[in-house]
């Protein structure tokens, strides 16, 4: 067990717990933040995906104590009120259909219009290879970045579009 | 103030779903429902569907349990049409289980909305005839000379109106008339227009509560390690190094396996690493895959249990110009929801709470009351959001797991599966073995039509939907059905959606056979099938069938009629020098009877399309040493995004009944693929999933 200091959605939480537990489950179990899903557990399918200084990773087989000192963001810290843009164009195309691997979408999108403003058809492919979504909202999915790569992003200097 | 008199008709029984062999016995309201019964406390609540407070907050309960299919949208939609409710201000809520409150709560079969669309738009209807009623007798006028809308009932002659939220109070008081009219569809605001999913600001904000994101003060996760193989049990298990895991609180042995309990998930999973287990594996310790596909082979050349006979085929095919004969085979394949299965319950004393992603509220309570030997009004099922259903969660199996552990610890507990855990302990869409033949006349005209079926455990299941729909004088079907040690389940679209890959493959083979087109063969014999035959018509259409493709692509079609819809699908495909194969598009063309929301049966149809592919070309589990040899989605793989066709829906405009939009769209599509690949390559696909080897060498 260690004392392990993390910045989750701009917030400070101190927790002892096992230095190898998994990001997610600490997110998930210890700090209380639910909307980081578990889909494998083994970076399979990106349902666990959040943003680790700016960057889309999976919590599910991220260790804790690599995340410490490092800027998390989840799916609850992405905007306070449902404006990023990813999260506009995604209820703008209605994308989610059970919603569940969504967040990680999402998050995923994010990262990549954060580097990316104007992604290329590789580009998204790219990205969201290795994000599953049983019911079928792919196409949504394709058609809601395209909407939010049309939106300016916060970006503002706080990786991950943060506002 | 029960002048309740309203007409408690028998509602519908959805025992023989058309086309399909789920037989869940669905039906909305049994006859001792007290749905109508309204109540008298509070707000004005004139059915178990609806209450407006005095504030003119309407809320609208629904049943059916949502897992993306959209039911917490569409059926609301149906009760705010006809309250003349302003669509934008309801809030929806999720009915707990109850035994006959709200009629079955049971998710399945494609029935939710056109089993409650009668019911629900009498819902509506009562309450706003009760509010017109209501301001009528405020304004001492003649309630004809009133009218609803949006929230407000007017008073037409002067133009003043009350809000339902101050006609509330009133209307709580006045009878519930027995018959209300409802209204005409051409006057529908709400029933027919594009909505998008109520729940879809959670989705994105991470605040959608799904079963595993349910927190209760208190509670402890825990992990089961269930038998490796089907059937298998615990003969002794040592603990000692799972409780040494900090976190750890408890390691109990239940029916199922042994559970660890811990303070947080990751701490019961590597609790449950360093359980040493002693299985008894029983009966199936030695099955796999290659000695099922060798029983069923062997199964196959004796005569099963008749299942359709339509004149004489045997006589048919021995005097037929032309006699075709294939093998088709389906493999096991998992539900693999993205949520895996898990369950929170809390037992304390002879009450339990549970909170569950279910399908089935009523068969959770049932189960788990059964299990505690309490009556079941001691059992609160609470029901989440479902990160997926596809039939996976009919099944109670993983709430009575939770019960149990529960009850063991006294404690409140989620028993969260892991994505091994879920791949492993599916109740599979069955694997058959088929051996189909058919006869031909000099014209090429299908004369005899034979189809026996070679399956495990449930006989509704492997052989529903096995009946072709063309006009075929002699049919004959039979089936065996083997106890293969797998458990099997309702998936997605069920008998349908593999036999539809059996049944819409082998009349293409027949008008392969018969040189003729496999659209107009099939046209030709759906005489009797005028929604088949018109959505076959209009998805050929749209696609352009016929019509010049760029080189090195071709279409396929197909088409079936399940759970109540007429589906017709065109796929286009190609196929590199490497095997490897593209769906590009998928034009789908439905009728489902009257509309209710356009935006879910298109959102229904790419999700069909997207689930029915992925079985048909990826999807497969096999048997190996008595369990599955898949563990997560490296070797289970999915449909993902580039291999996603881009999918066109078009709907019929159709007064007929209305059918379900949930499933209809997937059985299609695996044989329209499979055409497909066959006009473009010449080879015949007759298994699946589809892999590049068998786009190679003879056809």
């Amino acid at each position: 067990m260690a004392s392990i200091t993390l910045t989750i959605n701009k917030k400070r939480h101190t927790v002892d717990v096992d230095p190898d537990m998994p990001l997610l489950w600490v997110i998930r179990d210890v700090i209380g933040y639910t909307g980081t899903k578990f889909g494998c557990g083994r970076a399979l399918c990106g349902s666990c995906t959040v943003l680790i200084d700016g960057e889309a990773t999976r919590s599910c087989v991220t260790p804790v104590d690599l995340a410490a000192g490092r800027t998390i963001i989840t799916i609850e810290g992405l905007s306070p009120d449902r404006t990023h843009p990813v999260q506009i164009a995604w209820m703008e195309e209605d994308v989610p259909q059970c919603g569940y691997c969504q967040p990680g979408m999402i998050m995923a999108v994010a990262a990549l219009l954060d580097r990316s403003p104007n992604p290329s058809e590789n580009d998204i492919e790219a990205t969201m290879a290795m994000h599953l979504c049983r019911c079928g909202t792919y196409n949504r999915i394709r058609r809601a970045i395209i909407t939010a790569a049309k939106t300016p992003q916060p970006g503002s200097g706080s990786k991950g579009g943060v506002r | 103030m029960s002048t309740l008199t309203l007409n408690r008709r028998d509602f519908l029984k959805v025992v023989s779903v058309a086309g399909g062999g789920l037989v869940l016995g669905f039906h909305l309201l049994p006859k001792e429902t007290d749905a109508f019964t309204p109540e008298v406390a509070g707000s004005f609540k004139p059915n178990a569907f609806l209450s407006i407070d005095t504030s003119g907050k309407i809320t609208i309960t629904v049943a059916k349990s949502e897992m993306g299919q959209g039911v917490r949208t569409s059926l609301p939609m149906i009760v705010a049409e006809e309250l003349e409710a302003d669509w934008t201000t309801i809030d929806v809520k999720q009915a707990p289980a109850h035994p006959n409150k709200y009629g079955s709560q049971g998710t399945g079969g494609s029935t939710s909305v056109r089993t409650s669309y009668e019911n629900l738009r009498k819902a509506g209807a009562t309450a706003r005839e009760m509010l017109i009623a209501a301001a009528a007798q405020r304004w001492g006028v003649d309630p004809a000379t009133c009218y609803a809308e949006r929230a407000s009932v007017i008073h037409r002659a002067n133009g003043r109106r009350l809000s339902y939220g101050e006609l509330a109070e009133t209307a709580a008081t006045l009878p519930v008339p027995a018959s209300p009219r409802l209204k005409d569809p051409k006057d529908f605001t709400i029933i027919g227009k594009r909505m998008p999913q109520v729940d879809n600001p959670s989705r994105v904000d991470g605040t959608a509560i799904f079963g595993i994101d349910v927190r209760v003060p208190g509670m402890l996760f825990a992990s089961i390690e269930h038998s490796p193989v089907f059937g298998g049990k615990v003969a002794r298990f040592d603990a000692t190094r799972a409780k040494q895991v900090p976190g750890v609180r408890d390691v109990v042995q239940i029916d199922e396996g042994i559970a660890v309990v811990a303070t947080n998930t990751w701490a019961a999973l590597e609790g449950r690493d360093r359980l040493d287990i002693q299985w008894d594996k029983g009966q199936w310790a030695e099955q796999s895959s290659e000695n099922i596909w060798k029983t069923f082979e062997e199964t196959a050349k004796k005569p099963g249990t008749e299942e359709r006979k339509v004149g004489d085929a045997a006589a048919a095919l021995a005097s037929a110009a032309h006699k075709v004969e294939a093998i088709y085979r389906a493999p096991f394949v998992a539900h693999a929801t993205m949520e895996p299965m898990n369950c929170t319950a809390h037992v304390r004393g002879n009450e339990c709470e549970i909170w569950a992603p279910t399908q089935t509220p009523q068969r959770a309570q049932t189960e788990a009351a059964r299990v505690l030997s309490v009556p079941v009004e001691n059992v609160t099922v609470n029901v989440t959001l479902l990160g997926g259903g596809f039939g996976r969660r009919l099944l109670a199996d993983y709430v009575v797991e939770a019960v149990k552990v529960a009850r063991a610890i006294g404690a409140p507990v989620q028993v969260i599966w892991t994505r091994e855990d879920d791949m492993r302990h599916d109740f599979y869409r069955p694997s058959t073995y088929n051996v189909m033949t058919a006869g031909l006349d000099k014209n090429g005209q299908p004369v005899a039509w034979t189809h026996r079926i070679v399956g495990p455990s449930s006989r509704g299941i492997v052989t529903g939907g096995s009946t072709p729909p063309y006009a075929i004088p002699n049919i004959y079907i039979d089936a065996h059905i083997i106890d293969t040690g797998v458990p099997i389940g309702a998936w997605r679209a069920v008998g349908p959606s593999q036999n539809a890959f059996m049944i819409e493959s082998f009349i293409d083979e027949l008008a392969a056979a018969a040189k003729k087109d496999p659209f107009e063969y099939r046209r030709q014999l759906l005489k009797e099938k005028p929604r088949l035959k018109r959505a076959l018509e209009l998805a050929a259409e749209k696609a352009g069938w016929g019509k010049p493709l760029p080189k090195g692509r071709a279409r396929g079609i197909a088409c079936c009629e399940s759970y109540g819809s007429s589906i017709g699908e065109v796929a286009e495909v190609s196929v590199d020098r490497h095997g490897a194969m593209k769906v590009h598009r998928v034009v789908v063309a439905l009728d489902c009877g009257p509309v209710v929301n356009p935006q879910t049966i298109e959102a229904q149809m790419e999700g069909a399309i997207a689930y029915g592919l992925s079985a048909a070309i990826k999807d497969e589990i096999t048997i190996t040493g008595g369990g599955v040899a898949q563990s997560n989605f490296h070797d289970y793989a999915m449909l993902t995004m580039s291999e996603m066709p881009a999918v066109e829906v078009h709907i019929v405009p159709s007064t007929e009944a209305m059918g379900g939009i949930g499933e209809p769209g997937l059985p299609p599509v695996a044989p329209a693929v499979a055409n497909a690949l066959f006009a473009l390559t010449g080879k015949r696909i007759r298994k699946m999933p589809i892999r590049a080897e068998d786009l190679q060498g003879e056809g």
